[in-house]
């Protein structure tokens, strides 16, 4: 075998083009005779429409086509549900999904009412202005509690309440084991909302080719095929003449994988029915309303425990602010169900959620998809117990791991993919063990931390626990193919948005083929290269894509070892591929160039045997029965500055366990953007609204994104321990730095103001929350 | 109103007649398809736009088209487009993967590249304050710090 390139810290075949600019972007796309769109989108968070008068907008110069909801005929129809709600008995779920446009009344700031369509954005955007609505404001459902009174205004008025979804799960009773604890920690916990951010908005591009009767589309999208498949039927064509290509894109972190955007079926439709190609381009302000949030929960939560420290059982009811509209189901607080029970044994466990339709932007999975609200109730909840029993707060923790004999482990409840939470593999002493150990928890506080108490500083030491299901079905495939020139094409059907699949992918193919990585191109997120898959979500793209990559790859080698073997004259156990040849094990000189068996595999003349199927090349899918469980720690030691109470961290240590990993650079990079979107939700970022539904902070001015100076070095350490599910053993990793912050962060503060009786319930935290919070203790 | 104007860019000098109101950022992307310089905020606060304006860094999201008239200006792809011969820094970002997306990178790229000219040893510290007003999603920008001192060291030929 070759160097091996499966678990090396290879740089990335994509980053050339990328550094030089020459990396193509939705935006970067310019065709001849290209339109701009820009939208008229609601002031209101919740009126009636009463009129809109478009007559000056259209006659504006250069404005090309005005659109309103009337205008778009059958067109206008409320987008599907993407997921659909789970098998949960008793499960009440209310489908609400918005039309492209909005027609009678608009439920959110931000909801489009009025597509313009013009020459130029600049002019589009004039056009805009003269757009003339009549409102007729109506009282906004802002805050969860009060949307499920009966008092309340309604969201959707034929619902008759604003309650999206109820769903109890139960596992073992609850209520018995509460009757036998020693103590039971009860409390009401907040976590608010905040918005994924991505440095690139979102786009769209739509050409229609009138004479070869196909439309292609540029889309800043984590789904192209989805996408694909969905427009191909709205707009009654086969999926054959639509081609979707998700370009580079400039982050995603899971709003992107929302679908449809009312903007991904107008443009293409705009672009067919004009005749040229139509862009837009979500601006910053519009990506604050028009692009899917997160995070908006209420939890009044409690767990029971023996004096000894062992959960007995957990209770949590919660609320979840869906937004507007549902259309993504119930992912992300089913998310926030399962992930609460972590790495614990929980005997008895009730869980139960109503999700609230309010007058705000619709909420969808984004980097955690409602996991850090599971982790941030256990965790605190762990801490205020071990306060209460006077334990330590690791030592908590560790009395209640599964033990690692014990999986797979069935933790009796439905996950997102509607399978029974099961955990694939864990071991979670050692990393407990790793953390603790790299951040100096003991030494720590008896030397330095001492010190700096003594000297009057207030810092503190934090460390919480945490699992992320990842890789989760349905399935994903590829096609690997060796070109008669001797270079390998890979082909997915998953977006990529910079995590490195041009580059992880290639080593899962290199290893397998013996091919170097400069050889080897992956393409993601083009239909026109590969037609079937679902998409980049839920840290699935190494382990599902990965593992089918890997199916594929093994398929091609073994083939180029049948036919080396038959060319060679030696058996095909005896071939081996090293550096694009096959050669003899053993007899290195006795080989043939991979590049010349592909040329053999498709001859032109002669025979080939009957059952022999051209090229070198394979196609394999790969749909896993259930997820992998990833799991880690994160330790953190903070500083907070006594005048201002901004926060400086001394120490940031990560271990985490994701299994084998493809490649250490990429996995740290991954881990490292994370947690700075951890950090920047515990601490800076919250979207704030007014009682009538305006967002108050849609800019970058006001809306904080943690900086080079906010977030720290962090030190990573890894454990591997493998998932029995792939043959790579490989679990996602994508999200896990972002999952565990918020509450490490409470932990850290509430050590760090010892002595004040302070306790942290809620996140974002800000300098002045922490303040207020820290006065009134 | 349209204006007509001059802009060196890259070394290339381009005539055009605009409106005044087109933003150098538009300008540059949309115009000379230059399109290596991103746009993640138009309000400036993102620095995804940076590029060097007489050699000092700008937005050029907040600058107009007609500003720069008479004026030089370089983009990213003025560094270097040969992956074979790419700028120090450009290489460093590489080995230290200093990108995920990569859409702010040219930003980032474009502010540093005069700092290092300026301070060619920085500190740690001193990188972090220079790229404090660039924003970056995804890297939490361990890695960029990374590389800057990996290209610092390069430049500095040790
Ligand atoms: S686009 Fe110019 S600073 Fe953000
Ligand atoms: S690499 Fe994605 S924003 Fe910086």
């Amino acid at each position: 075998m070759a160097t091996r390139l499966f678990g090396a810290r290879v740089k990335r075949n994509e980053d050339p083009v990328l550094l030089t600019g020459r990396a193509q972007f939705v935006d970067d796309v310019h065709l001849a005779g290209m339109l701009h769109v820009a939208f008229k989108r609601s002031d209101y968070a919740h009126a009636r429409l009463v009129s809109i008068d478009i007559s000056e907008a259209r006659a504006m110069p250069g404005v090309v086509a005005v659109y309103t909801a009337a205008d778009l005929g059958d067109y206008w129809q409320p987008s599907p549900l993407l997921v659909p709600p789970p098998p949960v008995e008793g499960a009440v779920f209310n489908q609400r999904t918005a039309g492209q446009l909005a027609r009678d009344k608009v439920r959110y700031v931000g909801e489009p009412m009025v597509m313009v369509v013009a020459e130029s954005r600049y002019l589009a955007e004039d056009a805009v202005e003269k757009v003339m609505v009549d409102y007729d404001p109506l009282p906004a459902v802002v805050d969860l509690e009060a949307g499920v009174a009966d008092t309340s205004s309604l969201v959707h008025d034929d619902l008759g309440h604003n309650i999206a979804a109820h769903v109890v799960q139960r596992k073992g009773d609850y209520e018995a084991a509460r009757a036998r604890a020693d103590v039971v920690i009860s409390r009401r916990m907040h976590y608010d909302r905040g918005t994924a951010a991505p440095m690139e908005t979102r786009g769209v591009v739509a050409q229609w080719d009138a004479l070869a009767r196909s439309l292609t589309v540029w889309d800043s999208t984590q789904a192209p095929i989805p996408i694909r498949n969905g427009l191909a039927a709205m707009l009654g064509l086969a999926e054959r003449q639509v081609r979707v290509i998700a370009p580079f894109i400039g982050g995603g972190f899971g709003p992107k994988i929302m679908m449809f955007y009312p903007e991904e079926t107008l443009i293409p439709w705009a672009a067919m029915r004009l005749g040229r190609p139509v862009k837009w381009i979500e601006d910053r302000q519009e990506n604050f309303v028009a692009m899917t949030h997160e995070r908006g929960q209420v939890h009044d939560c409690e767990m029971a425990l023996t004096r000894d420290g062992q959960i007995l059982g957990v209770r949590d009811i919660f609320f979840h602010d869906t937004g507007a509209y549902d259309p993504y189901g119930l992912t992300v607080p089913l998310n926030t169900q399962c992930t609460l029970l972590g790495p614990y044994v929980v005997p008895h466990y009730t869980t139960e959620f109503k999700a609230v339709f309010t007058n705000k932007t619709v909420v969808t999975p984004y980097r955690g998809a409602g996991r850090q609200h599971g982790v941030f109730v256990m965790e605190r909840l762990l801490d205020l117990a071990a306060r209460e029993l006077g334990l330590d707060p690791l030592e908590l923790r560790r009395r209640n791991f599964i033990p690692p004999d014990q999986f797979p482990y069935n933790n009796k409840i439905i996950f997102q993919d509607f399978t029974e939470l099961t955990y694939d593999s864990g071991d979670y002493e050692p990393v407990l063990d790793k953390a603790r150990a790299m951040i100096g928890w003991e030494a720590w506080q008896a030397g330095e931390g001492a010190r700096l108490r003594a000297e009057g500083k207030t810092v503190g030491i934090g460390l919480v626990m945490y699992v992320e299901g990842t890789g989760i079905g349905p399935y994903e495939g590829a096609r690997v193919q060796v070109e008669p020139t001797g270079k390998v094409n890979v082909a997915t059907g998953i977006g990529t948005q910079g995590q490195g699949h041009f580059t992880s992918f290639a080593q899962i193919v290199g290893e397998q083929l013996g091919v170097p990585m400069t050889n080897i191109y992956v393409s993601t997120g083009d239909t026109a290269q590969f037609s079937w898959g679902a998409g980049t979500f839920a840290s699935r793209g190494a382990v599902v894509a990965g593992t089918a990559i890997h199916h594929a790859a093994v398929k091609v080698r073994d083939k180029a070892r049948r036919l080396a073997g038959e060319a060679l004259e030696v058996a095909e156990e005896d071939v081996e591929l090293v550096d694009g040849f096959a050669q003899v094990r053993g007899a290195p000189t006795r080989r043939v160039a991979l590049a010349e068996l592909a040329r053999q595999a498709n001859p032109l003349r002669g025979a080939v045997r009957a059952d022999a199927e051209p090229g070198l090349e394979a196609t394999a899918y790969y749909g896993p029965e259930m997820g992998a469980t990833a799991f880690g720690a994160h330790a953190l030691i903070l500083e907070v500055d006594p005048e201002t109470f901004n926060l400086r961290v001394h120490k940031y240590v990560v271990v985490h366990d994701c299994g084998r990993v493809i490649n250490p650079l990429i996995l740290d990079g991954q881990v490292q953007g994370g947690v700075a979107q951890g950090i920047g939700n515990a601490f800076y970022e919250q979207l704030v609204y007014d009682e009538t539904g305006q967002l108050q902070n849609a800019s970058f001015m006001d809306y904080l994104l943690p900086t080079a100076l906010d977030v720290p070095r962090i030190d990573i350490g890894h454990e591997e321990t493998l998932s029995p599910l792939n043959p790579n053993g490989v679990k996602g990793a994508g999200e896990a730095g972002a999952i565990p912050v918020g509450p490490l962060f409470c932990q850290a503060l509430e050590d760090a103001f010892q002595g004040g009786g302070l306790e942290i319930l809620e996140i974002p935290l800000s300098p002045y929350r922490l303040w207020e919070l820290v006065t009134s203790a | 109103m349209t204006h007509s104007i001059t802009i060196t860019v890259n070394g290339q000098a381009y005539t055009r007649q605009v409106d005044a109101r087109l933003l150098l950022s538009d300008f540059i992307r949309h115009e000379l398809l230059l399109t290596g310089t991103h746009v993640g905020c138009e309000h400036g606060v993102c620095g995804a736009c940076t590029v060097l304006f007489d050699g000092e860094p700008v937005r050029s999201c907040l600058m107009f088209a007609v500003q720069a008239d008479g004026h030089a200006i370089t983009t990213v792809e003025g560094l270097s487009s040969d992956p074979e011969r790419l700028h120090p820094l450009q290489q460093a970002f590489w080995e230290a993967h200093g990108l995920q997306c990569g859409f702010c990178t040219p930003g980032f790229l474009m502010t540093l590249v005069p700092f290092l000219e300026a301070n060619p040893t920085p500190s740690e510290a001193e990188v972090r304050e220079a790229i404090s007003g660039n924003l970056c999603r995804c890297t939490g920008y361990q890695h960029i710090v990374d590389a800057v001192l990996l290209a610092a060291t390069r430049l500095n030929g040790d």
